[in-house]
């Protein structure tokens, strides 16, 4: 199984190099070809690994690779835990990334910069794997960064554009606070557990959970909870947390397969993974628990009502990621690891479709992504048309899509999760999700009929080029369409109230409200009535889709007068809640005038000025006055010769 | 006595016998074949060359009475001078033959010097020192005043002349003193006379010495006794300058190590003093006013000034470490010292003269490989890693710091930075400014071949300092 690991990593990362540093010689056919066999390569041995750990009863490996250095007995190596989470999230990872790579044939058919684009996605896909693929902290480290640059190359990947650039720049800097905790996080582990390997910090975790910090002198923090907080931090960065989510609406100026692949599927869900990867250190602190509980809320409920009154495409899904990531941590929060898993699983194929969907759309509208003006799309793109429509039914929770087993079972979850006591984090929690649940269902459809449905907005001219897209763009809308729609009938079985995580997911006795959910629990057709018979989820989404029906095709002049009536929400909706304004005027402003300030004052005036070229100035200045000693005059430098001599005698006698 | 006991010292003899034949034969040779002088000198320097490999010993031979010294010091030193004088005539080739002094005399000066030399790094006595630094002196104050229409070369012979003839008179006088409280001329009785009679060690011996360390601070050219330094090298011609400055330099620090490690180490204390006054003075002085100049061969100068500054601290030292820092860094520097002179004069055509930092303003558009090459000298001469000088200064500066004086460690760091900005300065003339001059440079196919292989070395040696610094320490440590 060595051998399928390292091919499984290295694959992609050769195809990526190949598409990148031979672009130009293998031509864009070779490029896409090269890459697409490397993926295909690892997708079929990733599947290969689950099946052998999951159906041939397979053993989870730990091992190591190669060892880069050891410092002080610190060992940095690279190192594979392959257990059926990490097998989940390869098939999860290279599946989707497949279908993006097919798909980007069609969709960035005419960009000058095809091979580099393979090439970046190729490399994506390795930073990915060697992320999920990790046993220690320093590879996973190296995978968190590796994924961030090659995001931040992808979002800026039309780099003449300004909005790209800025943007890039953008997710770049707000993944530097979520980073910055995390290695913090990842010191503190050092700290405390001396290891970077995951078995060894988790069997310290007792331990270190025993222990206090003080950060600030005087006031003693439990050691365990705040290195949990602050690698949450990092999850908060990349999985888009509030408050430093306001980097992913912006990404969304990268090409569409890459915000279907990164920015929805899989990169954003790193920070997932890797809590539920933390499992058995965030189970030692309830504290970090109820935080990632009350974050993920938040981000949950308020990020989807931003999704209501968008108006661009991508945008909208973009928010509705940032709900969808914060139902899943909600999930973690309340120590249902499986169930977020499970969700981050159907949500990567659901919202890939959504995005690609969403794609197709733009490439027949020629890069138009104002909602307003389309409409009616239905009878010219009918392939788009239904695996939209599968996409967005998953998304909502239609009883017996993905969607509805990942989130009902999520919101079960939550409501059985009484550890965190009555109080406040249970109740922000729990009606969160639930409100959560209308609100998803409005703004998924309020896009679904504002762009198939209704009258047809876009001007004559474009309306006559509308077309189908070609195969290699539906081809992998379908194939994600079938998982969308059918996954969760089978697999919420073992996945989230079985067995199947096994030891890779650790959960202690008095947290496991999937374990008490499971005894509740009898097959997935059971699990449907039940939903339809004693919980309000399934007639919530109804509302929100029915809501959406009645303003945007029924009564499509509603909406205006709504947003009239309330317009001190509206407003607050639009500026996104003021963070952008926050950011940019208040820390990005402020940091450049300190910049300012010190490169003004600080580097030009005292350390160039003064301290250099003060030095310089003086030491030319003297150079000018010590070259007036060479007078040219043949008794000065006789009588020099005479002065060093006496020099001499006199050093000599006194010293 | 035997004649087969005269053999370590035939290398001075076939190079004394060589001079008389290319003496000779350049009388008879017509103007247009002046070349034959040339190949003459090289095969002369060849034989020379050869014949040092042939006798070289690890053992130590003293001859003519305790006069003259054969050791592997004598070896290394002799084998560099040499080879960096040949190396000198090379590319002084075309030079001579454009401004019409390619004369037999160059030639025969050039080998007369070296003999000298050869003659003072082979000295085991003061008058055996005495006499081959006047045979060395005397072919240099003729070799600057060469270019006989040249006021500037007349002036500056002129000032060299008498410099030195007060300087020589210093360094007699000084060692009249020695002989007389020592009753010796040799250096090792002079040692053996200071080691045994504990009443010697006063203060008129430490008069004499006194007198001899302005000798040797005016043979190397350090403050204050270094006035005759730059205006010689600017007022002579290229390829004269290129000659002072590397071979002499080697005589310079054989004068130095004969006399204050075989003579007088055991007055360590007392000297050591003395070379700090001058190392510190020559490091100060010399880097900061090669800041101020504009014309090269004196930035040059004033340079030389400075890393002799260095070698002086490194002797200072008194340790074989020091010792062998200071052979590391002379054996270096005149590999860069040629190398640099080298592309002044393959700057310099008939009728100009390259002197100035502006001349070389946008090299690398001119002539990318002499640019290359130019770079590499710059970056050795100032110290960069991983060219040899680097290694040079980090010897230097390790030992001072063993031998316990971070003060003065400190002091060479900071010269060094000083100094890195002149050279650098230059690189970035040849880099970042646009050319004055348009024309491609000349040269001959061994003049190009000679050039690289020199600023190769520099990278080479650098880059694998092992062998020659081991070789350094075993010579001396």
């Amino acid at each position: 199984m060595h051998g399928y690991h390292l091919t499984i990593v290295l694959a992609p990362l050769a195809a990526a190099i190949v598409a990148g540093l031979f672009g130009k010689k293998i031509g864009r056919a070779g490029a896409h070809w090269i890459t697409i066999f490397a993926v295909g390569l690892s997708f079929v041995l990733s599947a290969l690994v689950l099946k052998y750990l999951y159906w041939d009863g397979g053993h989870a490996e730990n091992y190591s690779v190669y060892t880069w250095a050891v410092v002080d007995g610190l060992r940095m190596e690279v190192g594979f835990l392959i257990d059926r989470l990490t097998a989940l999230m390869m098939v999860v990872v290279t599946f989707v990334s497949l279908m993006v790579h097919i798909y980007t044939v069609g969709y960035m058919h005419d960009d000058s910069g095809y091979q580099r684009f393979f090439s970046y996605i190729s490399l994506f896909t390795f930073s990915m794997l060697m992320l999920v693929m990790s046993n220690n902290f320093l590879q996973l480290f190296f995978g968190w960064e590796a994924v961030g640059l090659v995001s931040y190359l992808l979002i800026g990947f039309w780099f003449k554009r300004e909005s790209a650039i800025f943007a890039n720049l953008k997710a770049f800097l707000v993944n530097r606070v979520g980073d910055f905790g995390f290695i913090l996080g990842i010191a503190g582990i050092v700290m405390f557990a001396e290891s970077l390997d995951y078995a060894t910090v988790f069997a310290s975790g007792p331990a270190i959970a025993a222990q206090n910090i003080e950060v600030i002198s005087g006031v003693p923090w439990n050691a365990m909870t705040l290195i949990c907080i602050l690698l949450f931090i990092g999850a908060m960065g990349k999985s888009a947390q509030a408050p430093l989510h306001v980097w992913l609406p912006d990404s969304m100026e990268g090409p569409t397969p890459i915000s279907a692949l990164i920015h929805a599927a899989t990169m954003v869900t790193a920070g997932i993974f890797m809590v539920a990867r933390m499992s058995p250190l965030f189970e030692l602190s309830e504290t970090a628990l109820a935080v990632v509980v009350v974050i993920g809320a938040i981000t949950a409920f308020f990020m989807g009502l931003l999704g209501i009154v968008q108006n661009d495409i991508k945008r909208v899904i973009a928010y509705s990621t940032l709900s969808q990531l914060g139902y899943m941590t909600v999930a973690l929060g309340v120590s249902a690891y499986g169930a977020a898993i499970f969700h981050l699983m159907t949500h990567a194929f659901f919202k890939a479709l959504l995005f690609l969907a969403a794609g197709s759309v733009i490439i027949a509208l020629h890069h138009e992504q104002d909602i307003r003006k389309m409409g009616g799309l239905r009878k010219y793109m009918p392939i788009t048309y239904w695996t939209a429509l599968i996409g967005s039914l998953a998304l909502i929770g239609f009883p017996g899509s993905a969607g509805f087993f990942s989130k009902d079972a999520l919101i079960e979850a939550v409501r059985e999760s009484h550890w965190h006591g009555q109080g406040a984090v249970y109740w922000i929690a729990y009606l969160s999700v639930m409100l959560g649940v209308f609100v998803t269902a409005l703004y998924t459809f309020r896009l679904f009929f504002l762009v198939f449905h209704g009258k047809e907005r876009m001007d004559e001219k474009m309306r006559s080029h509308v077309h189908e897209s070609p195969w290699v763009v539906t081809g992998p809308l379908i194939l994600l369409a079938i998982p969308s729609a059918v996954i969760g009938w089978f697999t919420i079985a073992p996945v989230v109230f079985g067995n199947f995580f096994g030891t890779s997911i650790a959960v202690t006795e008095r947290h496991d409200v999937l374990a008490q959910l499971g005894r509740e629990f009898h097959g997935s057709w059971e699990f449907i009535l039940h939903a339809f018979q004693q919980s309000p989820v399934v007639y919530l989404a109804a509302a929100g889709a029915v809501t959406a029906w009645y303003f945007y095709l029924k009564r499509p002049d509603l909406p205006d007068v709504i947003s009239k009536k309330l317009s001190g929400l509206y407003t607050l909706l639009v500026h996104k809640y003021y963070f952008d304004d926050l950011y940019i005027n208040g820390f990005a402003a402020g940091g450049r005038a300190a910049g300012k300030f010190l490169w003004q004052k600080g580097d030009e005036l005292l350390i160039d000025g003064i301290i250099v070229n003060g030095t310089a100035n003086t030491i030319g200045r003297l150079a000018g006055i010590l070259r007036q000693l060479q007078t040219g005059y043949l008794y000065d430098y006789a009588f020099a010769m005479i002065i060093g001599l006496t020099l001499l005698l006199g050093w000599m006698l006194w010293f | 006595m035997n004649l087969t006991d005269l053999l370590p010292a035939a290398p001075e003899m076939t190079l004394l016998g060589l001079i008389c034949v290319v003496l000779l034969a350049d009388l008879f040779v017509e103007d247009e074949k002046r070349v034959i002088t040339f190949w003459l000198t090289i095969a002369a320097l060849f034989i020379t060359g050869t014949s040092l490999v042939l006798t070289a010993q690890e053992t130590r031979t003293v001859l003519f009475d305790g006069s003259y010294v054969s050791d592997p010091l004598s070896h290394v030193l002799k084998l560099t001078a040499v080879g960096v004088v040949a190396i000198g005539f090379m590319y002084a080739r075309d030079y001579l033959h454009q401004n019409k002094l390619f004369k037999g005399e160059y030639y025969v000066l050039g080998l007369f010097g070296l003999l000298g030399t050869m003659v003072m790094i082979s000295a085991n006595s003061m008058l055996t020192m005495y006499l081959g630094l006047e045979t060395l002196s005397l072919s240099l104050f003729a070799l600057v005043a060469f270019d006989r229409n040249s006021a500037t070369a007349a002036e500056s012979a002129m000032k060299f002349f008498v410099l030195g003839a007060i300087a020589s008179g210093a360094l007699l006088y000084g060692i009249s003193w020695i002989y007389g409280i020592t009753g010796s001329l040799q250096f090792h009785e002079i040692s053996e006379a200071i080691r045994t009679n504990p009443e010697i060690n006063a203060v008129p011996l430490w008069f004499g010495l006194a007198f001899v360390i302005v000798g040797i601070g005016f043979k190397f050219g350090a403050v204050p006794f270094h006035m005759w330094l730059p205006d010689v090298y600017q007022g002579a011609r290229s390829p004269v300058t290129l000659y002072i400055a590397t071979a002499p330099k080697l005589a310079a620090l054989a004068l130095t190590l004969r006399i204050l490690v075989d003579g007088f180490s055991g007055l360590h204390e007392v000297w050591q003093g003395m070379i700090m006054v001058l190392a510190v003075l020559s490091l100060v002085i010399g880097n900061v006013v090669a800041i101020a100049q504009t014309n090269i061969k004196r930035m040059l100068g004033y340079s030389a000034i400075g890393h002799v500054g260095f070698i002086l601290l490194a002797v200072f030292c008194g340790t074989g470490q020091g010792y062998a820092a200071a052979l590391f860094y002379t054996l270096t520097y005149v590999v860069m010292a040629a190398g640099s002179f080298g592309m002044v004069i393959l700057l310099s055509r008939q009728g100009f003269e390259a002197e100035l930092l502006s001349d070389f303003k946008g090299l690398n558009a001119r002539s990318p490989w002499f640019a290359f090459m130019m770079l590499f000298f710059m970056f050795g001469l100032a110290g960069v890693p991983p060219w040899v000088g680097f290694f040079a200064k980090l010897n230097v500066i390790s030992a001072v710091l063993d031998a316990g004086f971070p003060g003065l460690a400190v002091l060479m760091v900071l010269a060094a930075v000083v100094g890195a900005f002149y050279y650098i300065r230059v690189v970035w003339l040849m880099y970042f400014e646009s050319a004055e001059e348009r024309a491609i440079l000349q040269a001959k196919v061994d003049t190009r071949f000679i050039l690289s292989l020199n600023g190769l070395a520099v990278l080479a040696i650098g880059l694998m300092p092992g062998w020659l610094l081991s070789l350094c320490m075993r010579v001396l440590g």
